[in-house]
């Protein structure tokens, strides 16, 4: 099987910025690794390609050039292959725009090393959040996607079983390749790098694209091309501590709260 | 201070660092207190292709030498010294394989040491024989195609858990020190027993057992080097055994430091964090100094190991053991002081430091006779050049 993961370099922090002209995330300067849940879809590809003999990992990623760095890393963790999509053109880009870009980029791996069977992606980034993006990109390629994976329950070349996470409960859904999944961080626990493999990753030779390499419409890529108006971004103000509910015993507090909650009607 | 390493040096530190951060940290307290083998670190270790940092390529390591195995031990010993010994127990029974070992001895061993699949272990020491390893009467007696071994070791590192031993048996009681012969022993061979585990003080997590031989047969094609030259390969090893001994105690020096430091900072009393205070300021500046001293002397002797710049490195391994340990004590007592009465409560990380820092001053040779072999060589080097003659 092919299987291609996609992947983005986010900031390695919880304390995301905001540039306030453009309402896009600000990325000079800030310390970047893998997107958390971009992890566990690295990690799930690696695994599957381990349960299915002869299998490939390709690794994509839409990003400036400090992004190779990830690239680097998913190659020490398993990846066999690496591309990198990368032009000043593409900055600013919405999800609409991303997900077409990350689109070209998976049709011009297909191409250049062979048909795509599973594409992984990871339920969302932690600095944008939307989780658009992989929907969005089996949208492009009229694929069939579930989102939300906590379990890959079976794979076989023409088909792949798996487990959906609902709010009450899961779904199994089969899915015929090929086809599109992003996945939850309860799938598995992420490997550490080896010695080896970081070697490797560092001798790995990574291929990059810009727009015209892959074939990008101008009219859909970067700020320009993507249909999201920003009307006001802001930082939302950090968390307050919340209330303490002191007392003696675990009786007591659990009686206090009880009586706090029946005052503001809750319960 | 940017020491220079080369990218497979900065390579083995990131990875090791992340194990010991992420895996190590979280389960060491446990077993500190139970004293059960951590196994789940072992498969974590072998997976990042740890073991084999130090063993040459043909044998399926990674070719490096004596630093990288430092920067792994060093690297686990910032959070515990007792699962820094998987690999630097199993360095020590591996060593002397590396450099006594004939061919066929090496392709049968080494492999599955630099993999891990199979722990190293070494023994030298008896109930009788410590610093004075002449004293040794353990016994191998050759029969044919055989050695029969016979009598007891005590404090064997890695002891039930590693599968290949090197150990020491004289093979000539009457000769003495020149009798002693090495021989690598697998585990489960007939005859040879597990005794009793010891209950330690520090490096709890590194299991320490007696070694009963009973008439234990081993092929005579296990004897490393020649008979009678035993106390050889047991030297050369510690040459370049002790900078490993040198780091873990760096090790532990710096994961003291770093705890206290962290600690210092945050605990308030009259009103202000404790390390505003000079008195705790000058302890944290005399432990960092300590500490720089220590790892720009071990990272420059065993640098010059792996360039062999010189045929023997006894005295500069012998030193830089004796000055690491000897500053993990001192940086371990000052880092409990600093944290008060928490410092000494066993479900803060830092008297753990401590208890673990005594060993590096006692083991692969107690300090005093660091000091003795130091003043030997100094003596030795002062007859060559004539110091002091007029």
């Amino acid at each position: 099987m092919h299987i291609i993961v996609c992947i983005k370099q986010t900031p390695a922090t919880a304390n995301i910025q905001i540039d306030p002209t453009t309402g896009t995330l600000k990325r000079e300067g800030m310390a970047a690794e893998i997107n958390p849940f971009d992890k566990y879809a690295l990690e799930e590809a690696v695994r599957l390609k381990e349960r299915v003999p002869g299998s490939t990992v390709s690794v994509v990623t839409m990003g400036p050039p400090q992004a190779e760095e990830a690239l680097r890393e998913a190659i020490g963790l398993g990846c066999d292959d690496a591309y990198h999509v990368t032009d000043r053109a593409f900055a600013g880009a919405d999800t609409w725009a991303t997900s077409y870009t990350i689109h070209m980029a998976i049709k011009k791996i297909a191409e250049v090393k062979k048909p795509f069977d599973v594409i992984l992606c990871g339920k969302q980034t932690n600095d944008g959040d939307t989780g658009h993006v992989g929907p969005g990109v089996a949208s492009w390629l009229n694929i069939p996607n579930v989102a939300y994976v906590g379990k890959v329950e079976d794979v076989k070349p023409e088909a792949i079983r798996v487990r959906r996470m609902m709010e009450d409960g899961y779904d199994i859904l089969e899915l015929p390749t090929p086809c599109l999944i992003s996945v939850v961080k309860e799938i598995n626990e992420p490997r550490l790098a080896s010695l080896k493999g970081k070697m490797a990753a560092k001798k790995a030779v990574i291929t990059k694209w810009d727009a015209a390499a892959i074939g990008a419409d101008k009219s859909k890529i970067g700020l320009s091309g993507s249909p999201t108006i920003v009307s006001k971004s802001f930082n939302p103000p950090p968390r307050k501590g919340g209330e303490k509910i002191d007392g003696a015993t675990a009786q007591e507090k659990a009686k206090k709260l009880v009586a706090k909650l029946r005052e503001m009607k809750l319960i | 201070m940017d020491y220079e390493l080369t990218e497979q040096q900065q390579a083995i530190v990131d990875i090791t660092r992340e194990i010991a951060q992420k895996k190590i940290k979280p389960v060491r307290e446990h077993y500190d207190k139970t004293e059960e083998y951590p196994w789940e670190i072992v498969e974590e270790l072998r997976k990042a292709d740890l073991f084999g940092v130090y063993i040459p390529e043909q044998y399926g390591g990674l070719g490096g030498g004596a630093f990288d195995l430092v920067l792994v031990v060093e690297e686990i010993s910032k959070v515990c010294a007792g699962m820094a010994l998987i690999i630097a127990g199993t360095a020590l029974g591996a060593y002397p394989i590396i450099l006594h070992g004939n061919e066929e001895q090496k392709k049968k061993y080494l492999p599955d040491l630099a993999t891990g699949k199979r722990l190293g272990a070494f023994t030298i020491t008896e109930p009788d024989a410590g610093s004075d390893a002449t004293a040794a009467k353990a016994t191998a007696r050759l029969e044919g195609d055989h050695y029969v071994l016979n009598g007891t070791k005590v404090y064997c590192t890695n002891g039930k858990a590693a599968e290949i031993y090197t150990l020491f048996f004289s093979t000539n009681p009457s000769r003495g020190a020149r009798g002693v012969s090495a021989f690598i022993v697998e585990k489960g061979t007939p005859g040879f027993e597990f005794g009793r585990k010891e209950e330690k003080m520090g490096i709890r997590a590194s299991p320490t057992y007696q070694l009963e031989f009973n008439n234990c047969k081993i092929p005579k094609e296990n004897l490393l080097g020649k008979e009678g030259l035993g106390l050889l390969v047991a030297q050369s090893t510690f040459d370049v055994s002790r900078p490993g001994v040198a780091g873990q105690a760096l090790g532990i020096a710096t994961g003291a430091m770093e705890e206290a430091f962290a600690y210092a900072r945050m605990r308030k009393q009259f009103g202000q964090p404790v390390i505003s205070f000079q008195a705790m300021q000058h302890k944290l500046a005399n432990m960092a100094m300590d500490i720089e001293a220590s790892r720009a002397f071990l990272y420059s002797v065993a640098r010059a190991m792996d360039k062999k710049t010189q045929k023997r490195y006894t005295k500069e391994s012998a030193m830089v053991k004796c000055f690491c340990s000897d500053v993990a004590m001192r940086v371990t007592i000052e880092a409990v002081q600093m944290c008060g009465g928490i410092g000494y409560m066993r479900d803060f990380p830092v008297e753990k430091f401590m208890r673990d820092a005594k060993i590096t001053q006692i083991y692969e040779g107690t300090n005093e006779v660091q000091r003795n072999e130091i003043a030997m060589h100094l003596i030795k080097e002062a007859a060559q050049t004539g110091l002091g003659k007029k």
